[in-house]
Formats: structure tokens, C-alpha cells, sequence
């Protein structure tokens, strides 16, 4: 069977060499500003830390991306240009784009650097594919984690673009690059400003063993002294509504799908991607190691080897999510 | 290491009891020599923190009978110990077991995963710890060459020596007293 690209996440130069150390095909990264949807404080690289981890990385035969994924505001545009010119200088792999104005800009100034759309664009249909494919020469999409592991197959066997899918790490609800929950309590949005939830308006109380945590003007959630801490977005917040207490939109759970990793080959897809570019080099190389291992498992037509990483998912337990939908 | 609660030591009470007389004032000299030193070896820690840096951090390892307050200034930067209850005010707090901290620096152990988990918990300014924690992680520092390096030609001269010491303490406590890249 053929062997998948390993897509592993990188939020500091640290993490770059780890994933790298670990067995990462590529890499992906941004910078340190709003163009990218993981702005988090004391995460991301400089232009001359970008430069240095794509020398690192090609020298050791991965690739890196950079991840410009977030919605140009009106008005500052030229943060978004000057972000993929000088990725196109410093000499990445490729740039992951979401926005149709960032894609025709790039296209048309930078014809020679190589375009991924990513999961933010919510690309989730042959249709569309072929449409950013056909007008911005999109060689590689993202898909949305909405999808079952049919509906790929379905969609590749339509688009000659390669697909990337996620399989490790946080999950999102099903409104990538259009949730609006993090702009309603913060005015801050993962789309517009790169951060979902952001830490500024995060605040943890320790209250009797209780663990509290408010975003903005809202507590969202109560967890006991034993139960996992969650994080402090809206969409894995505990809330009432009717008669009903508990997580309205998701539960607090993380994505793992190695299982899948046979079915998402036979399903057409290139690359597998691991979430978490705002964790610690620790989680970069265990879970890359672990992938590494499961992808060179599926190649050679072995078993996946078992995970042992729900100690690092967020409620410490994962799910295979969309890709097997047995949910309401 | 994994970051799994089971796996993450706590300090003996034995311990803990003697550390009570130790000398606060000693101690911050010893670790205010340390900071003076990373700023010189790790300016990038400092660089990483942005306006974050001129805010004080409290990190408070559970299981030791004192905090430690870390004002993080690039040209001036300054660690104060405090008596557990004696309050002064911080932005920012860590807490967690001596080895979950000590882990977390020396990247055995993700943060995320230590809060999920509840072996670390986090107060104040959000925004400021989550940024000291990834400044820090970053750095890929290891506490034992920051020691050794402070004692100059004399840290070169015993490390040789040390070092089965240092493996044979590690393995016997469970506590990652190196960085997680020397020791995989």
C-alpha cells in the first residue's frame, strides 16, 4: 500500500526540529501575527526562525508549509501579501491559503509557490475543489472534519487535487472557517484574528477543588476535582438548555483516527495531518513518533499498531469522530 | 514519559520537612545567578515573551514548603522565594508538583496534557503563563547544564562525573532532572 505523507504541526522552532526528529514528511507553521488561525501568545516563528527551520528540515529531507490561513481584514491586507511574499522568499514548501481574494493574489504574484487550501476554506465537495483547483491552481486540499471516510473516497474519485486529512488531534464543530462563537464572547474570532478563544480572555478559578473556567463574560464550564479539564472554548462548553445540562455542541474529546489510516489509502487521500500547533514539543514527538510508526504499519500492509496517546487529548479520550458517524 | 498523573512523582513529606529551615534568601541568590545566565544563553526565552515579560509569574510547586516569583525582565531579571502563605500579589500562576514542573521544562511532559489531567493548574493571566509556557518550551532548556554552566570551567571539570549520578537519581525518582532529548 502506498505510503501517506505525515503532516505534523510545528508552533515554534523547538517543535520544528521535533517533528522533524520524530519522522514528519512536513511540517507545517506560521508567523507570529494574525495571519495564521493558531496566534497564541509566544507561539510562531520569525521570519528569520521560519527561514532556519526550512533549512533544517530540508536538510533532513522534510518539507515545511506555512500556514496563512486566516481572513484578511479590510483594510491591512498587506499583513496577508507581505506574509506570503516573504514565504515564497524564504523558500517554503508551500502555502496553506483559506481566503478566495488571498488564493488570486497568490496566484496571480507568486504563480511558482505551490498552493494547499486549507481546512478553513470548509471545502468539502468535488464541486468546489475543482473550482479553487481550476482558478487558483490549488494542488492540495484540506478536508473538513465533517466528512466520513466514504464521502472521501466519493471526492476523490471526482478531483485530480490531492487531499490532506486530519487525523489526530482537536476537533472543531462542524463550522470550520464560519464558527462565530469565539467572536460572540471575545470579539476575537479564529478566522479574523487567528485565535480561537483567546488567552486574553480566558480566566481559570480554583474554587474547592472545582476547576471554573470563564471566556469573556461567560463561565463555561464547572469540572469537579478528579474529572480532565477541558479547553475553554464555547464549543466544548457545559451548558443548560431546556431541561438539559451537559455539552450542547461537542463533547470535550480529541480526534485519533489511526485506525482509519488503511481505509483513508483505499479511500485516495495523500497526506494525514496531526492537529496541535499551539502544543509542547513533548506532544509534537510522541504523537508523531506514533503516526510514524501506524503509517509505516499501513504500508506494509500490518496491523496499526495500538495508540497510547489519550493521555494527551483534550478529556483524555479520543474519538474517530466524523470519519465513522454513528451520532445523532 | 507519558504525562499521566500515575507517572508524575510527587516529593516524599520527608522532604518537604527538611526543606522548611532552608535559607530563602541563599537560594535566591543561586537562582537569580541562574537568570542572569539564560538571559545570556536563552535570549530568544525572553524575546518569545513580548510584553509578557515584565509581569510576574508565581510558580508554586505543590509539594514544596515555598513559591517562587519570577519577573522575567530581559536586562533585569529578578527570582524572589516566598513562605507558602505569605501572599504577595503575581499576574500569572503555576502550580503543580515539583516534577510536573520540572518535566514540563525539560519537555517530558506536554502542558496541555498536565492540564487536562489537573496535575497543573493554571491562575491569573492567562495569556502571560500560556506564553512563559511555550517561551520556555521553546528554549529546549535542561536545568543540570544551567547549574553546571553557572560554575563556568569547574561545571566542565565535574559533569563527567555526574552524570551516571544524575541518570541513576532519575531513574530511581521518575523525576526528568534532564532534558527530554538527552534522555530518549
Amino acid at each position: 500500500m502506498t505510503m501517506l505523507e505525515l503532516v505534523c504541526p510545528a508552533g515554534t522552532p523547538a517543535s520544528l526540529r521535533a517533528a522533524v526528529g520524530a519522522g514528519a514528511d512536513t511540517v507545517y507553521c506560521g508567523f507570529a501575527d494574525e495571519t495564521n488561525a493558531r496566534n497564541f501568545p509566544g507561539l510562531n516563528f520569525s521570519r528569520e526562525e521560519m527561514a532556519a527551520g526550512i533549512e533544517y528540515a530540508h536538510e533532513r529531507g522534510a518539507k515545511v508549509l506555512v500556514a496563512i490561513n486566516t481572513f484578511p481584514q479590510a483594510g491591512n491586507e498587506v499583513l496577508w501579501h507581505r506574509a506570503v511574499a516573504d514565504a515564497h522568499t524564504i523558500g517554503v514548501d508551500a502555502v496553506i491559503l483559506a481566503d478566495i481574494g488571498l488564493l488570486a493574489h497568490t496566484a496571480k504574484h507568486h504563480a511558482s509557490l505551490r498552493r494547499h487550501l486549507s481546512v478553513q476554506a470548509a471545502a468539502a465537495n468535488p464541486d468546489v475543489i475543482n473550482f479553487y483547483a481550476e482558478e487558483f491552481g490549488v494542488k492540495r486540499v484540506v478536508l473538513p472534519r465533517v466528512l466520513s471516510v466514504p464521502e472521501i473516497a466519493a471526492i476523490n474519485r471526482e478531483i485530480d487535487t490531492e487531499t490532506e486529512v486530519f487525523v489526530f488531534g482537536g476537533l472543531c464543530v462542524m463550522e470550520e472557517g464560519r464558527c462565530s462563537l469565539s467572536s460572540y464572547a471575545t470579539g476575537q474570532s479564529p478566522n479574523m484574528n487567528g485565535v480561537c478563544s483567546p488567552a486574553s480572555h480566558v480566566v481559570y478559578e480554583q474554587s474547592g477543588g472545582e476547576l471554573v473556567s470563564k471566556l469573556g463574560e461567560f463561565t463555561i464550564d464547572k469540572v469537579g476535582q478528579d474529572a480532565p479539564a477541558p479547553y475553554p472554548t464555547l464549543c466544548k462548553g457545559c451548558f443548560s438548555a431546556g431541561a438539559r445540562t451537559g455539552h450542547v455542541f461537542e463533547d470535550a474529546i480529541s480526534l485519533d483516527a489511526a485506525t482509519l489510516i488503511p481505509q483513508m489509502a483505499k479511500a485516495g487521500v495523500t497526506a494525514l495531518k496531526i492537529e496541535g500547533r499551539q502544543r509542547s514539543r513533548a506532544y509534537v514527538a510522541a504523537v508523531v513518533r506514533s503516526f510514524r510508526q501506524a503509517v509505516e504499519a499501513c504500508a506494509a500492509g500490518q496491523p496499526i499498531p495500538p495508540s497510547a496517546l489519550a493521555n494527551l487529548s483534550e478529556g483524555q479520550d479520543n474519538t474517530v469522530g466524523a470519519y465513522r458517524k454513528t451520532w445523532r | 514519559m507519558s504525562s499521566q498523573s500515575s507517572t508524575i512523582p510527587r516529593l516524599p513529606s520527608a522532604i518537604r520537612i527538611l526543606a522548611r529551615p532552608l535559607p530563602l534568601p541563599v537560594l535566591a541568590m543561586v537562582m537569580n545567578r541562574l537568570a542572569r545566565q539564560m538571559v545570556r544563553r536563552h535570549p530568544s526565552l525572553f524575546a518569545r515573551l513580548g510584553t509578557h515579560a515584565g509581569k510576574c509569574f508565581q510558580i508554586d510547586p505543590v509539594d514544596l514548603p515555598f513559591v517562587f516569583h519570577v519577573f522575567p525582565v530581559p536586562d533585569a531579571p529578578r527570582i524572589t522565594l516566598h513562605r507558602r502563605g505569605r501572599v504577595r500579589p503575581w499576574d500569572g500562576r503555576i502550580a503543580g508538583s515539583l516534577a510536573a514542573l520540572i518535566g514540563m521544562v525539560h519537555g517530558a511532559y506536554d502542558g496541555d496534557a498536565l492540564f487536562f489531567s489537573r496535575d497543573i493548574a493554571l491562575e491569573g493571566d492567562t495569556a502571560a503563563v500560556l506564553a512563559l509556557r511555550n517561551a520556555i518550551d521553546d528554549s529546549e532548556l535542561d536545568l543540570f547544564e544551567e547549574f553546571l554552566a553557572a560554575f563556568g570551567p569547574v561545571g566542565r571539570y565535574v559533569k563527567p562525573g555526574m552524570l551516571p549520578l544524575l541518570g541513576q537519581l532519575q531513574k530511581r525518582t521518575g523525576v526528568a532532572l534532564r532534558r527530554a532529548e538527552f534522555t530518549s
